[in-house]
């Protein structure tokens, strides 16, 4: 690592990521259907301020929320061949790509970055449900080894949070292929004695559900997320009956064992830094807003003492 | 009886033009039907080869799931002696849609598991269509643990259309069970060896698959989405399953250009349910071969061996 990413790189991070909400521009929350401006919605992580309803968010928003002062290293992520199997259904694969690059700004549906969150190291990735459904590819299967490669060698906690409808279909079996090169990426986790800690978001679904995002030493949920392998629907077409109210859902999850926790998104770092903290055999964390050491004055941000 | 598939039409009706000539010559035996039977047998034998020289994808897909094709309780009743079934995952029930248990194959010691179709309305109900439930896995996992443990080798045979959608198995965790079953594949100081002898539908394919090598019969199949599943969601329209199963790729000899497969076992003329004793005999070798070559192994070397196959799978595309 040079100078210019090791000093210059995190700043940029930093002062881009932070985008420009626009004042006048609001949403409708699609659960309680009250109207929230875009700054309001900014600013509480994207949850609705009236019913708690967890709307999407980008992997950059979560990370510049997650990482202290919002800095964050993006982990180089190596680019797999483009288009393996020359995917064509009602477009090119590679134009679906291309659509999703310029609605997201992103390169693939996964994002990975080193930093610290309440002075705790650590390693996070995060997939962009806004890509191409958040679809594991063989992107996403480089960004979680690269990831768990990264941990390994910092000796860090890997954070992962999911959010995807399943494997990337125009990667055909290269894509099933993720869910064993996932696994890999987990047992060297396992093997260096590091915590691997998986946020499942809405939605996780399918084949990630079905690899690294139930192999976690933890497994947190956001509240209603919809965490399945086979969809509600393809299960209602089989079974031909109507399925139960919450089926699916976080907190259903939780009901049958397959979480240990349901927990909101403006609660998410102060539970993970006390989990992995405790973990890693680590002092109990400052809680409150400390100065960075050797940065003192020049990074206090604003907005975190809100919390 | 021979059951033909829609694209094998044709070839019913010559052969049930011999059938009936031969069946008209034994009823009236002044007669002599036999040189115009030979000649439809030998047009028969023709349009076979015809058909079968270039399967389409999508007829692959016909092929695999054919249900005279020899499954996973022919092989290991042919193939294996003293078999001797272990049941249940030890939690919540026996997945009869997995078959798994010590075996000796050719005097070696293995621990075979497979995915089990059934042949019968009945066979195939209780077998759940080949389609397991998360105490498959679960089962299987125990299987795969206590071949670890006294270093017998592990073979799996996969023949199944997906994970079963239902929804016991979500409340019970079918994810998990699934992601942890490919974790178990991975942990292995043995031989872990695969053949799909049918369809390796998803997840559910992986799950046992995820092995040191892995070798697919001619015109079986292996898949992320069945091809009516792809179409449905990527050209909106079920029907366009030709189109998706072209897309897919998931062709035995598609994805061993890819690299995904590391043998292809030939069929007989007309697929392995025309054969099926010599289709099962092909089966038999490669997997003696496959463990034999990975015998002199260390428990760490076939570890790695194996992650490593893993990790370096997509660093070719078709073209290469
Ligand atoms: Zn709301």
């Amino acid at each position: 690592m040079n100078w210019i990413s090791n000093y210059v790189r995190p700043k940029i991070n930093s002062l881009f990521s932070r985008r420009e909400v626009p004042e006048n521009l609001w949403s409708k929350c699609e659960e309680c259907g009250t109207m929230l401006f875009h700054r309001e919605l900014a600013e509480n992580l994207n949850v609705c301020t009236n019913c708690d309803h967890h709307m999407g968010i980008t992997p950059r928003d979560r990370f510049h929320a997650l990482f202290d002062e919002g800095v964050f290293v993006e982990v180089p992520v190596p680019a797999p061949i483009s288009d393996p199997l020359q995917f064509r259904d009602q477009k090119k694969y590679p134009e679906r790509l291309k659509m999703a690059q310029r609605g997201t700004g992103e390169a693939e549906a996964m994002l990975v970055a080193e930093g610290e969150m309440g002075r705790t190291p650590i390693v996070a990735a995060a997939q962009n449900f806004g890509f191409m459904a958040g679809s594991m590819g063989m992107y996403v299967g480089n960004a979680i080894i690269a990831a768990a490669e990264r941990a390994v060698k910092l000796k860090r906690p890997l954070i992962l949070f999911s959010a995807a409808g399943g494997a990337r279909m125009q990667e055909g079996i290269l894509s099933l292929m993720q869910m064993p090169r996932t696994t890999v990426a987990v047992e060297m986790l396992k093997e260096a004695g590091l915590p691997y800690i998986v946020v499942l978001t809405h939605p996780t679904t399918g084949g990630v559900t079905a690899s690294y995002a139930m192999l976690g030493d933890v497994h947190i949920a956001e509240p209603n997320a919809l965490i399945c392998f086979a969809g509600p629907r393809v299960i209602e077409q089989t079974i031909r009956e109507k399925l139960p109210e919450g089926f699916q859902r976080a907190e259903y999850l939780l009901d049958h064992g397959m979480l240990d926790r349901v927990t909101h998104r403006r609660d998410m770092k102060v539970e993970l830094v006390s989990i992995l903290r405790m973990l890693m055999g680590m002092s109990p964390p400052v809680m409150g807003d400390l100065p960075s050491p050797g940065a003192m004055g020049a990074e206090t941000s604003d907005e975190k003492t809100k919390t | 009886m021979q059951s033909y598939l829609e694209f094998e039409k044709p070839l019913a009706e010559i052969e049930g033009k011999a059938e009936e000539l031969r069946a008209m010559g034994r009823a009236n035996k002044e007669m002599d039907v036999e040189k115009e039977a030979k000649a439809l047998d030998k047009k028969a034998e023709q349009l076979l080869k015809d058909l079968y020289k270039d399967l389409s994808p999508w007829r692959k897909c016909q092929v695999a799931r054919h249900p005279n094709r020899p499954h996973c309780k022919d092989y290991i009743e042919a193939l294996f002696t003293e078999y001797t079934p272990l049941a249940g995952d030890r939690n919540f029930a026996d997945d009869h849609s997995v078959m798994g248990g010590l075996a000796r194959l050719d005097g070696r010691p293995v621990m075979v598991i497979g995915h089990e179709k059934g042949n019968d309305t009945n066979s195939r109900i209780e077998r759940n269509f080949g389609m397991a439930r998360p105490e498959g896995y679960r089962k299987a996992i125990r299987l795969m643990d206590l071949a670890d443990r006294f270093n017998v080798p592990v073979v799996t045979l996969v023949d199944t259309p997906g994970a079963y959608p239902g929804k016991g198995a979500e409340e019970r965790g079918q994810s998990e069970a699934i992601a942890r079953s490919t974790e178990k594949c991975l942990q292995l100081g043995v031989p872990l060896v695969s053949v799909i002898i049918g369809e390796g539908g998803s997840g559910g394919a992986v799950a046992f698959a995820t092995a040191n090598r892995v070798a697919m019969l001619e015109h079986s199949v292996y898949s992320v989405i069945s091809p009516e599943g792809c179409a449905s969601i990527l050209w909106k329209d079920a029907e366009k399953m030709r189109e998706a199963a072209e897309a897919l790729r998931l062709t035995a000899q598609d994805l061993h250009k890819l690299g995904v497969i590391d043998r292809i076992i030939a069929e007989p003329m007309g697929g392995a349910q025309r054969g099926a004793s010599a289709a099962i005999k092909a089966v038999g070798e490669c997997i003696d071969d496959m463990i034999t070559k990975l015998a002199s192994l260390s428990r760490d070397e076939v570890r790695r061996e194996r992650r490593k196959k893993f990790l370096n799978i997509g660093s070719k595309g078709l073209a290469a």
